[in-house]
């Protein structure tokens, strides 16, 4: 593949409009990554198994790893370093940190922006609905109970009574 | 449990870590999160043979594709190398012969990752396959090429501690159990990766997800042949370790080599398949237990026998395979015991630590033995470990010296909580309750090459504005080591966790951390940070107390001000007094060590074992079997830890909870097995983990014995909690369904069979026929003589 073959692609990214020019082979993964230096995105896999790469699109969490940067040209994509409004964190975020939710850090983009689309949808989710909407994330180090308290901390947070677990 | 948030300020808090709002945000960056100018991509060209000799290796074609800057063979890095000094027995790239699939043999850098794959494919290889052997029977009936040197055996030992087989005549019940523990891997989510630079002043520095970068910089410095003061070795945050970035490997030698030949940056970033052959994970091991009890439940003598399944190195096997045998003795008073351990070569990626370290697997040995010895002795399970409990203060038959031992606290917590002993004879149909014990290591209580100097080491630099410099060569791989760190020094010199700037896992700038292994980071970089924060706060004392005339041991720090304890008008601002300290001596600096005490007992093999405190957890668990499906659900968990204290309640408890998820994990799905010398499943797609839906209910109890080593009376907290939840879901299994299935994992095929077979049992039936080496029999402590 040669520097001719490369194709422009032009993607929004966290608000903004961005234009690279990349080999069309690139998965999102690799063109956030390498191209845009959003770096916050992770691999883990490589075959859309351990949600690792996750972003969201159109607000809907959606697997970098395996789409392919042409397909997405005009839509909404969101990557862990357009979670914060600014310099405020987003109330995951927060709540993340304040629980220790974040012990090695890896899957944490993907699980935070997972978590903000079933907020999104649902601002008082039970903790049933926590585990169904973040089941599809791979966790190696906190057994994902401080994960679920504070998806439900952020939640209560947000002016919702938070349900007894 | 002692309430230990009055006595501090930051010691025993629930405080967010220093890194937690960078990790939330993205903004930590890993091993591949780094990039750098001109930097080429490396790629590694493994065996498809798990055992072959390399006939012939032509790496033409592929040195001519445009784009492709340099190619490697083993023999650009001849020199051997391995973690342990005893088993020096790998190779960057192999040159003669390869030993599992996935054993590296060339590698390439261009300028950018496909190019780098596609000449990996042209590079032409010849082998000569050998037989392979790929599990312990076959590898000690073996009579093909041994994988290494003459033998198949890598290591054998046998220790006796007393007369056993006396012992075991005194015995009024004698019992022996054989099960078997399937290999498992560590599975981080983040790849292994490693960024290489040779700078134009000759300097090489690596960055690397590793759990140990001190060794690495001593084998970077050994197979490069380069002196170690021309080396850097960073560590960059791992995103996972468990065990699993704590060996030397491969790619790290490959990329610095790659780098200083092409004199740029190289980055190799292992693939998950890749990262499956590394491994380096729990040893599969085979094993026999017979111990002799009194009638009334106190045991006499026990005899272990492990046999571990190595893979193809060494890697930490030697040290493994001790392990199988040490800390038996640590968790119930045995009078005494005999051990032997033999570890095999098979074709395989090499074993080594994972979380617990060669004790997961005699853990489950000995707490299923003892569920089934409880039975037949009419006693309850609980009570049975209640009469064998070690005491605090004492040595252990091998000579381990226990210092707090919370183990009694911890049986209470669980059992009261889970109301084990009023449920377990009344569980509905399909469901039932298990309980187990254990302890651990805080810290191994040698260094993995002996000397007599320091495991960990702290140095502080204070700013003229009150700020602290924490320099340590300390890695934090999510378990928070930079909390412990930041949070130690703060609590000292009276400052806030704001106020620490931390420097760790550098090896031009940090001082020494042996590595985050063995439990040891909070004991000992904890303990090396006390004493330099206690060094500097003695000088901003004395600085202090000449300027508000009055005696240093009058003096307090805390808040931002150091002042007079009974008089808190009298004092000065933090800055004050290191304005004042810097005014008559200079630059404000203190340095801190820890060398744990000596430990081993006189015996060889001594050096494996011995910890200056041992942790206790206990846990009791509750299942959900299906009889149809063979399907076994963990629905809820109790658990109690002795952290001795905890620094921070909220990590230990993180840690406390990620143990039990990892034991769940190995319990019931995770296993590393082979067909035809291959891995049966190095993706994600088929190595089972658990995912949040099956997250049980977890009830995590601390119990704090404050012990007299530990910094702040802190133990360890990373791998103890694993040790119980094992063989707790096979004896909750048994209460289930009454069927033993004395092999891990229990998966449903293996209970299905097991309700179905007439011994309602799974599980090997015997070991095979080995001449263990003589034994070595040892004295037993004065404690334990007559006994």
């Amino acid at each position: 593949m040669s520097i001719a073959d490369r194709v422009a692609v032009h993607l929004r990214v966290n608000g903004e409009d961005m234009a690279v020019m990349v080999a069309p082979y690139k998965t999102l993964l690799e063109v956030l990554r390498e191209d845009l230096a959003l770096t916050g995105t992770k691999h883990g896999c490589e075959l859309g198994e351990c949600s690792t790469c996750g972003v969201l699109v159109d607000g809907r969490p959606f697997l970098s790893c395996l789409a392919m940067p042409l397909d997405l040209e005009g839509r909404e994509i969101t990557t862990i370093e357009g979670m914060a409004a600014g310099r405020e964190p987003h109330p995951l975020q927060v709540a993340f940190a304040e629980l220790g939710a974040a012990q090695c850090g890896y899957c944490t983009p993907a699980m935070l922006l997972t978590a903000k689309a079933l907020l999104d949808r649902d601002p008082d989710p039970s903790r049933e609905a926590i585990k169904e909407a973040l089941a599809g994330v791979l966790c190696r180090c906190t057994g994902y109970l401080k994960i679920f308290e504070a998806v439900e901390l952020a939640a209560a947070r947000n002016g919702v009574k938070p349900r007894e677990p | 449990m002692t309430q230990s948030t009055e006595e501090f300020s930051i010691v025993g808090k629930p405080l967010t870590k220093p890194d937690a709002f960078a990790k939330v945000s993205g903004q930590t960056k890993f091993a591949d999160d780094l990039a750098l100018p001109r930097m080429l991509y490396g790629r590694i060209l493994r065996s498809p043979h798990p055992h072959a000799r390399i006939l012939h290796v032509d790496t033409d074609r592929a040195r001519a594709l445009p784009g492709v800057l340099a190619v490697l063979t083993g023999d650009d890095l001849p020199v051997k190398f391995g973690i342990l000094p005893v088993s020096q027995d790998e190779e960057a790239l192999a040159r003669e012969k390869v030993r599992y699939v996935g054993d590296p043999i060339a590698a390439v850098a261009a300028s950018d990752e496909w190019i780098a794959d596609e000449a990996l494919d042209l590079i032409e290889m010849q082998f000569q396959e050998l037989p392979h052997v790929m599990s312990i029977e076959q590898a000690i009936a073996a009579d093909g090429e041994p994988i290494h040197g003459s033998s198949n055996v890598h290591k054998a030992v046998a220790l006796e501690f007393g007369d056993t087989e006396d012992a075991m005549r005194t015995a009024d019940h004698v019992r022996e159990d054989v099960v078997f523990f399937e290999g498992n891997t560590h599975l981080p989510m983040e790849q292994h990766a490693a960024v290489a630079q040779y700078a134009a002043d000759g300097k090489l520095t690596l960055w690397t997800s590793s759990q140990t970068p001190h060794y690495v910089h001593r084998a970077l410095g050994k197979v490069l042949e380069m002196p170690m003061s021309r080396i850097r070795v960073v560590a960059t945050p791992n995103g996972g370790g468990f065990g699993g970035k704590s060996d030397i490997f491969s790619h790290e030698l490959v990329a610095a080599k790659l780098a200083i030949v092409t004199g740029r940056p190289v980055k190799i970033t292992l693939t998950r398949e890749e990262v499956f052959y590394a491994h380096r994970g729990r040893h599969p091991v085979l094993m026999k237990v017979r111990t002799g009890f009194t009638r009334d439940g106190r045991i006499r003598a026990m005899q272990f026998q492990s046999f571990l399944d190595g893979g193809g190195y060494g890697s930490y096997g030697v040290a493994s395979t001790y392990y199988t045998g040490a800390l038996q003795a640590t968790t119930y008073a045995i009078p005494r015991y005999r051990f032997e351990g033999v570890r095999l070569f098979t074709n395989k990626p090499p074993c080594g630590p994972k979380r617990g370290h060669g004790t997961p697997q005699p853990r489950f040995a000995l707490e299923t033995h003892f569920d089934k010895v409880a039975e037949e002795l009419g006693l309850d399970p609980v009570e049975l470990r209640l009469r064998n409990l070690p005491n605090p203060d004492s040595k252990t038959v091998n000579w381990l010296r226990i210092t707090s031992c919370g183990l009694e606290d911890c049986i209470s917590k669980v059992v009261a909580g889970s109301r084990f002993l009023d449920r377990r004879t009344s569980m509905p149909a399909g469901r039932g309750l298990g309980f187990a014990v254990s302890s651990y290591l805080s810290g191994a209580g040698t260094a993995i090459y002996w000397n007599d100097m320091p495991h960990s080491e702290v140095q502080l630099k204070l700013d003229r504005n009150g700020g602290v410099a924490l320099l340590c060569g300390a890695i934090d791989i999510g378990q928070g080591s930079d909390h412990i760190l930041a949070a130690i020094v703060a609590e000292v010199l009276g400052v806030a966790l704001e106020d620490i700037q931390l420097t760790t896992a550098d090896t031009d700038l940090t001082p020494i951390d042996l590595g985050s292994y063995s439990s040891r980071v909070t004991f000992m970089a904890g303990n090396a940070a006390k004493a330099a924060a206690e060094k500097v706060r003695d000088r901003l004392f004395e600085a202090a107390a000449r300027a508000l005339r009055c005696d240093g041991d009058e003096l307090i720090a805390r808040g931002h001000r150091i002042f007079r304890r009974n008089r808190p008008v009298d004092g000065m601002s933090f800055a004050q007094a290191v304005q004042l300290a810097e005014t008559e001596h200079g630059v404000v600096t203190g340095t801190g060590s820890y060398t744990p005490p000596k430990l081993a007992g006189p015996y060889k093999g001594s050096g494996v074992g011995p910890s200056p405190a041992y942790s206790y957890s206990a846990a009791v668990v509750e299942v959900d079997c299906d009889e149809k499906t063979g399907e076994v659900k963990v629905t809820e968990v109790w658990v109690a830890h002795d952290i001795g204290r905890a620094i921070n309640p909220m990590l230990v408890i993180g840690q406390v909870e990620g143990s039990v998820y990892m034991a769940l994990g190995e319990a019931l799905m995770e296993e590393q097995v082979f067909r035809l010398g291959l891995h049966k499943f190095p993706s994600l797609l088929e190595y089972k983990s658990p995912t949040a839906l099956e997250a049980p209910v977890m009830h995590t109890y601390l119990v704090e014995t404050i012990d007299r080593e530990g910094p702040f009376g802190a133990k360890e907290a990373g791998q103890g909690p694993l040790l119980p939840v094992i063989p707790a879901v096979a004896n909750a299994v048994y209460n289930a369904l009454g069927v033993r299935i004395d092999e891990i994992p229990i998966t449903p095929d293996k209970v299905l069979k097991a309700l179905s077979d007439k011994s309602r049992r799974v599980g090997p039936k015997s070991v095979p026929v080995f001449a263990f080496p003589a034994l070595i029999t040892a004295d037993v402590p004065d404690e334990w003589k007559g006994k």
